[in-house]
């Protein structure tokens, strides 16, 4: 890992011990660093979240938004300069809970932006409340009985809203998870990572998932790589979540009813 | 009318000025009565080589602004009061990370969505306090279509120069009236500062200007910014100190600079007996109201708010003259009076006169206003 792409002068982070947090960070400056972007044209934008600190710790610019507002931050800035990479940190609520009509539009318009989703399965920083991708069932501080609602599916949601690419991994898989975002930050288009992560503080203590490296390592248990879930029945794949590239198709080339006249 | 002179709705004034100030950025979601400037910019920016992009939202659309702002550009969203309800958190931010973005706030009637096409003054408050905290807002008022171009000129130029959230606040008659405007001076224009060595820099240090010199993102400066309390480097901090110190700054950095920033105009004021105070819309009746009654031989003056806020207490009162009877016409139930009132305490009669019907107040009204109420 190139240290370089770290500030570690903001060092420590504010994560709690066993957070995953650093290790979809990690996935991602690998990632950066084997597409060999010039760090100086990329820009990490974030909302608001234990996983939207994770820009201020690189030496990218980056900005630290409002919670759910990242995406239309980084679709002003993308459009304002068109050569930048322009990459979205941000977790599972503040994508889409708060941020979740920015999450649909940015993918419809096909903005050329990637969307990295820290994915904890709730709402680390305020506590462990419900996120709209909390399991049914599951034990939160807003679900003390267990969730009743379901979780939206990101990987669906993002493909039905057209992003041209999507894939979800796990920390676990640790390359795989690095494969994927480059795929999607090298993609010309919307593209989003539903990257799992977890939570040990709190949604991993509310649902006695053990400890840190044991909520890693259970990845392995629970997630299911697309080409092998493809053989499966659906009675095989219940309660399991599929890892992969889910949507990978040309961007969507918009055509001008007129051309716009001669610059004035 | 001339040939330099050109007839304009105040809207599109507003997205002329915007070109000619060097906004290549706008971002918006349609809301009467403020549509023809998003339409007016969905057809000039691919002229002019910049960027226009209609948002889902208005939440979505001053962060989309900002974001462009962020990266360099010069930037305007337009919208109306149930729009700027949702902007007012992406406004508390504009203020803290000091990214300059000009909002055109055209005012329509009422609390909700209230009459879409009916005029009034009401989000006068709102604009200085609708975002949480503490912060600092610069609010310019046109009252007519050739000021709605000239002010957003400047509101431009001020956002850029102090790095500072500017509102034009305009309303339902300015936006839709036409008039011949003069657009032949090409105006000055402001640029922000931008930091010139990359060596121990540092996003959020000031000079004495207390402006900071933010480089935009993506030139090599590999800068920071968050809506968190923050220091020089721009990361944050809970430093009760550093808090302290960025939002005085945030203050003092507009308040040692009033001079630049506050406009009046003010019409016979000197010998004034009653003296109007007034803005945008509301000013035109008044300026004929106070010839009627010079033609009388009462003595009546205007002083007009250009400059809404910064307010300034004590430059109000040098400009009040010694009128000993003040009257605040609005078109709501009183919110430039509450202002007016702490200027003068009990030292000058100050008289409210409000109108909440969606109707203009007309230079009739003001003169029976004045017979009614023995003034
Ligand atoms: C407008 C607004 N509402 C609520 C909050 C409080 N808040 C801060 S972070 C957060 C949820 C973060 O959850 P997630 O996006 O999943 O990030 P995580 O902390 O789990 O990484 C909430 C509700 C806020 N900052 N702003
Ligand atoms: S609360 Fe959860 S998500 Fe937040 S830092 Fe701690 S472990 Fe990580
Ligand atoms: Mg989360």
């Amino acid at each position: 890992m190139r240290l370089d792409l770290l500030r570690s002068e903001r060092l420590p982070n504010i994560w709690c011990p066993g957070c995953g947090n650093g290790i979809v960070l990690r996935a991602l400056l690998e990632a950066i660093d084997q597409l060999q972007l010039d760090p100086d044209n990329v820009v990490l934008v974030s909302g608001i979240g234990c996983s939207s600190r994770a820009p201020a710790y690189t030496a990218f610019d980056n900005v630290h938004s409002l919670h759910g507002r990242a995406i239309p931050v980084a679709t002003g800035i993308k459009l304002a300069n068109p050569d930048l990479t322009v990459i979205v940190v941000t977790g599972d609520g503040d994508s889409s809970a708060i941020g979740g009509n920015h999450l649909i539009h940015a993918a419809r318009r096909d903005v050329d932006i990637t969307v990295v989703v820290f994915n904890n399965y709730n709402y680390g920083m305020t506590g462990g409340q419900a996120s709209p991708l909390t399991p049914t069932s599951s034990i939160t501080t807003t679900t003390p009985n267990g969730m009743l609602d379901r979780p939206f599916d990101l990987v669906k949601l993002a493909a039905g809203a057209g992003a041209t690419y999507v894939a979800r991994s796990g920390i676990y898989f640790a390359k795989h998870l690095v494969d994927h975002l480059k795929k999607a930050i090298a993609h010309d288009g919307f593209s989003l990572v539903d990257a799992v992560a977890q939570c040990p503080t709190y949604f991993g203590r509310f649902n006695r998932k053990g400890s840190a490296g044991q909520m890693v390592t259970s990845q392995k248990d629970w997630m299911v790589l697309k080409s092998v879930a493809e053989k499966k029945t659906p009675e095989e794949l219940a309660g399991k979540v599929i890892i992969g590239e889910f949507v990978n198709i040309e961007r969507h080339a918009p055509v001008s009813a007129a051309a716009p006249k001669e610059q004035a | 009318m001339s040939e330099k002179m050109v007839l304009m709705q105040g809207n599109e004034a507003v997205a002329e000025g915007a070109i000619a100030a060097g906004v290549r950025f706008y971002a918006g979601y349609p809301i009467t009565p403020s549509s023809e400037v998003a339409e007016t910019m969905a057809k000039r920016m691919p002229e002019v080589g910049g960027t226009f992009i209609q948002m889902e939202d208005e939440i979505a659309s001053i962060m989309a602004i900002v974001g462009a702002s962020l990266a360099g550009k010069k930037v305007l969203t337009a919208t109306s009061g149930p729009g700027f309800s949702l902007m007012q958190e992406g406004l508390g931010y504009a203020c803290m990370v000091e990214a300059p973005i000009v909002i055109l706030d055209s005012m329509r009637y009422g609390p909700s969505t209230g009459m879409a096409t009916k005029v009034s003054q009401m989000d006068l408050m709102q604009t200085r306090w609708g975002t949480h905290g503490d912060h600092w807002v610069i609010v310019l008022s046109p009252s007519s279509v050739e000021e709605s171009y000239q002010l957003t000129i400047r509101a431009v130029n001020l956002a850029e120069k102090y790095r500072n959230p500017v509102i034009v606040l305009s309303d339902e008659t300015i936006s839709h009236l036409r008039e011949p405007i003069d657009i032949s001076i090409p105006p000055v224009l402001v640029e922000r500062r931008l930091p010139t060595a990359k060596a121990d820099y540092l996003p959020y240090r000031t000079d004495e200007s207390l402006v900071p010199t933010v480089a935009n993102v993506g030139t090599g400066f590999r800068t920071s910014c968050t809506g968190l309390v923050h220091g020089e480097s721009g990361f944050q901090t809970a430093n009760g100190h550093v808090a302290e110190a960025l939002v005085e700054r945030l203050r003092d950095k507009l308040f040692n600079n009033l001079d630049d920033i506050i406009q009046f105009e003010t019409d016979r004021v000197e010998d004034a007996d009653v003296l109007f105070m007034s803005f945008g819309i509301t000013a035109r009746g008044v300026s004929e109201a106070v010839e009627t009654l010079r033609s009388h031989g009462r003595k009546a003056g205007s002083l007009r708010f250009i400059t809404l806020f910064p307010f300034d207490d004590d430059r109000v009162r040098k400009a009040a003259g010694n009128a000993r009877t003040i009257v605040v016409p609005e078109l709501n139930s009183g919110q430039l009076v509450l202002l007016v009132k702490r200027v003068f305490g009990d030292s000058r009669k100050v008289v409210p006169m409000n109108k909440i019907n969606g109707d203009l107040i007309s230079p009739q009204e003001i003169l029976n206003f004045l017979r009614e109420e023995n003034l």
